[in-house]
């Protein structure tokens, strides 16, 4: 074998336990994993399949509570699994490089980022401060963030998520390194700032001819960035292949489940008529900063209306409004034809009932001390005044519905996983019988298999008991899944509604098209054909505000 | 601001408090001062020279108008023609007292941070062990027993210090070093623990951080992830906890003057009690709640200043 040829990574036979509670038990089971130079590699699967687990291994490094009990880590010849720390550290930020989920957390928060970016060159001694500081602001230009000069003078809280991940790429590239791991990079971004982070990378890594390991659970996303894929479950391998293959003719009926969530379509089903819910010229201000403006909906009985919009378009605090937890300064909501009190306080114990709201993250929503059949019981005793059997009775009715053993009921929120909890949260809401159910990104947090779940679980439920849902989502792939009607909102405004089938297959307003081409989809190319699309329309828009699509892209100035 | 008129606030409130409680001391501060041989006439002109027979509130506004202006009145001590003010007696004894403190601090708190610092880089370590197990049990010992302790061993085992620290407003300043090297070795002892303790706890929350496990797979050297990355973001809770230590060197020492016989406020306080001297003690209560309120204080802005977040609000628009 010639020197070229030789791959610059190689695992075998990689074992890896994780302690919990005083118990080990395996996260990785014997991976064997090959990454030749310039190559990247995606690492697919649900959460719990050891995908983070081995990204961080191919560095070296296990998690505190995590341990390397056989196998070998070959980078460029040195076997990383037998290195000591001091060889580990000179080789870390120099050649083998990570970029983390969260930019926000993985920032510190007490320095600015230049300091933070030129210390890895600095530290490692490849370059002076100076010389590092140019080449740091040439990154922040090639990753496309906005005043390239001087945005390194800012502290991590004062830029947006999607600048602080590009921030993090650029310091990962400052030693330009042979090899960088990417931990879900884009997972908590929204899809227009995903789009622009994945160009920035993949323009990058390309530029540098860096070789990475890309690890996701978007399907879409991966394929748009690796050469090949690894599907990954429990630990174990359960398919690899390059990446155009593995799309066309995917062979494990797992890695077709995969495949299938994004796929799911609910018919769209046109209002009878009865209004259950209507919006009327409705604003809210936060202090003096205006979060809604003029906002007009109605939610139709036994519907779904889906409010779509990226993060700080007032989504959530449409829904703090409705729950009456925040007071509206102008426009008035109807509920079943009355007007609705403004705040939760004067309403009574029927529109409370009536009115429910599903949360995000599960894992705060349920209260961490109270045991699940109490959680869904103290509603059904609040709401409907059943005790003793009949309460036993409608809880192991509910525990039915939402597809749940009602053996669970004696089992602590920490001893669920993320789905469960999530369907408790939705048990809870129904133990009310609401007719309104505020579903607030209830499936963003949970893996595709999950999500998938849950919201044929919702759109069953409202199939039975005709329930009318409001669900807050960022995510188009979802609106399809559940949605009769879609309202498009941005800063705090509407900027499109209309059924479905309008809205998504014909919209007309540019940022409705934008957020629609922005979503990813599970095609070879699908990023090049967007990107080219987008800069090929018009004159590239200057970084300054932080997107590189061509003006007509851009959203209509508010 | 706000936090400067809460402070201001604070402090009078507890001035009317402590004007109260020394108001509601037992016995006849006249009779106790003239003896009991006084005849009724003495105790009444007495009364009537110091003010006591006028009401309360003009008193209470009386002593704190001229408090604010450093006037805290005559000492009862004082007579005609040998007037004794409480500011000259407390005066010198608080410069004696800022004196120890500012000399035990200057040992402390760099030795607290050092020592917290290693303890948290090589956490469970024989280092770690030893200084946990010796700062709890200096931190277990009353003050008087460190102090006689020292005085054993370095008075009269070993003669290197002075076991009086006995000075004057003429001593120089080696000798005053070494005079009073031991009651600020004492309080070195017991307030270091408190600080040290926290400066660990501290750091090794801020371990847990995703920056933390970022900077180390920068390829940074664990010395350079403590100093830089995890104690910038763990002074809040240290930057407190010094403060309340510092205002206690100030405050709490009147146990370690009394044994040292070091001539500080606290002593005078105590032979003020003794001798229901009121104005010198109300003078030496407000000095003591003044110092607390303003320690505290400095904590808060120093807190807000070394915060980023704090420092540099987000910019408007910037998303």
């Amino acid at each position: 074998m010639t020197q070229t040829a030789s791959p610059l990574l190689r695992i075998k036979g990689l074992h890896i336990e994780g302690e919990s509670n005083g118990v080990w038990h395996e996260i990785v089971r014997g991976i064997d994993l090959t990454l030749n130079r310039g190559e990247v590699l995606g690492l697919i699967g649900e959460s719990g399949a050891g995908k983070s687990t081995l990204g961080l291994a191919a560095m070296g490094y296990t998690k505190p509570g995590c341990r390397l009990t056989a196998g070998s880590i070959h980078f460029d010849g040195q076997d990383l699994a037998r290195a000591d720390t001091r060889s580990l550290r000179d080789l870390w930020g120099r050649r083998i490089a990570y970029v983390a989920q969260s930019a926000a957390a993985a920032f510190n928060p007490a320095h600015r980022l230049i300091e933070q970016v030129i210390e890895v060159p600095v530290v490692h001694r490849t370059s002076l401060s100076p010389a590092a500081r140019e080449d740091a602001v040439t990154l922040f230009r090639d990753l496309q963030l906005p005043d390239p000069e001087r945005i390194g003078r800012r502290f991590p809280h004062q830029v947006s998520g999607g600048q602080l991940q590009r921030a993090m790429t650029a310091m990962a590239m400052t030693c330009r390194p042979d090899l960088i791991i990417f931990d879900e990079p884009t997972t908590a971004l929204d899809v227009s700032t995903q789009i622009e982070v994945m160009a920035a990378i993949r323009s990058v890594v390309r530029e540098f001819g860096t070789a990475a390991i890309y690890i996701t659970h978007d399907l879409a996303v991966v394929t748009q960035m690796a050469d090949r894929l690894m599907v990954l479950r429990h630990g174990e391998l359960v398919e690899e292949a390059p990446t155009a293959e593995m799309i066309a003719t995917p062979r494990q009926s797992y890695t077709r489940s995969l495949w299938a969530v994004q796929a799911l379509h609910k018919p769209e089903r046109p209002s009878d008529g009865r209004t259950l819910l209507e919006v009327d010229h409705l604003g809210a201000r936060y202090g003096s900063f205006r979060v809604l403006d003029d906002v007009s909906f109605s939610v139709p009985e036994g519907r779904t209306v889906a409010l779509v919009g990226e993060s700080g378009s007032g989504k959530s605090s449409l829904a703090r409004v409705l729950t009456g937890l925040l007071a509206p300064c102008d426009g008035q909501i109807r509920y079943d034809g009355r007007p609705l009190p403004a705040r939760f306080q004067d309403r009574d114990r029927s529109l409370l009932r009536e009115i429910q709201m599903i949360y995000q993250l599960p894992d705060t929503a349920l209260n961490p001390r109270h045991r699940i059949g109490d959680i869904i019981g103290q509603q059904v005793t609040l709401h409907l005044g059943l005790r003793g059997a009949a309460r036993e009775r409608r809880v192991r009715d509910l525990f039915e519905m939402i597809e749940l053993s009602p053996h669970l009921a004696n089992r602590l929120p920490s001893e669920l996983s993320g789905g469960q909890k999530q369907r408790v949260c939705i048990a809870r809401a129904l133990a009310a019988e609401p007719r309104l159910i505020i579903c607030d990104e209830v499936t963003s947090a949970l893996d595709q298999l999950v999500a998938e779940g849950i919201l044929k679980l919702l759109m069953r439920l409202q199939a039975e008991v005709g329930v009318s849902y409001l669900y807050i989502t960022h995510d188009i792939a979802t609106v399809d899944a559940v949605a009769d009607t879609v309202v498009v909102m941005q800063q705090g405004r509407i900027v499109e509604q209309g059924t479905k089938g309008d809205v998504l297959s014909a919209p007309r307003d540019s940022y409705t098209c934008r957020l629609l081409s922005s979503v990813p989809r599970i095609e070879v190319g699908w990023l090049d054909a967007v990107l080219s699309g987008r800069s090929g329309s018009g004159p590239r828009a200057k970084a300054d505000d932080g997107t590189v699509w061509s003006s007509a892209w851009l959203p209509p100035a508010p | 601001m706000s936090r400067l008129i809460l402070g201001l606030m604070t402090l009078v409130l507890v001035s009317a408090l402590i004007f109260m409680v020394v108001a509601l001391l037992p016995g006849d501060f006249a009779r106790a001062i003239l003896g009991p041989n006084a005849t009724p006439e003495t105790v009444a002109a007495f009364r009537h020279e110091v003010g006591l027979d006028r009401p309360a509130l003009a008193r209470y506004l009386e002593w704190i108008s001229g408090a604010v202006r450093g006037d805290f009145g005559l000492s009862f001590s004082s007579r005609s023609g040998n007037t004794r003010t409480v500011a000259e007696m407390i005066l010198p004894r608080f410069r004696n007292t800022l004196f120890l403190a500012g000399f035990a601090a200057l040992m402390a708190v760099p030795l607290a941070i050092t020592l917290g610092v290693l303890s948290a880089l090589y956490r469970n370590s024989w280092l770690d062990r030893t200084v946990n197990a010796m700062t709890l049990t200096s931190i277990s010992l009353p003050e008087f027993f460190v102090a006689y302790l020292l005085m054993f061993f370095f008075v009269v085992k070993i003669p290197l210090f002075y076991s009086l620290a006995s000075v004057d407003a003429g001593t120089p300043l080696g000798e005053r070093l070494l005079r009073t090297a031991l009651p600020a070795l004492t309080l070195v002892l017991v307030t270091v623990a408190h600080m040290m303790r926290m400066v660990r706890a501290s750091i090794i929350a801020v371990l847990a951080s995703p920056y933390i496990e970022m900077a180390r797979l920068k390829g940074l050297s664990p010395a350079r992830i403590i100093l830089r990355h995890a104690l910038p973001n763990a002074w809040a809770p240290i930057v407190s906890v010094i403060a309340v230590n510092l205002a206690y060197l100030i405050v709490g020492v009147v146990v370690v003057e009394v044994v040292f016989v070091y001539p500080g406020v606290g002593q005078l306080m105590v032979d003020a009690v003794s001798k229901r001297d009121v104005p010198v003690v109300q003078a030496c209560a407000l000095i003591f709640a003044a110092t607390y309120i303003l320690m505290n204080l400095a904590a808060d802005i120093l807190t807000v200043v070394s915060n980023p977040r704090l420092l540099h609000p987000k910019e408007g628009g910037v998303r």
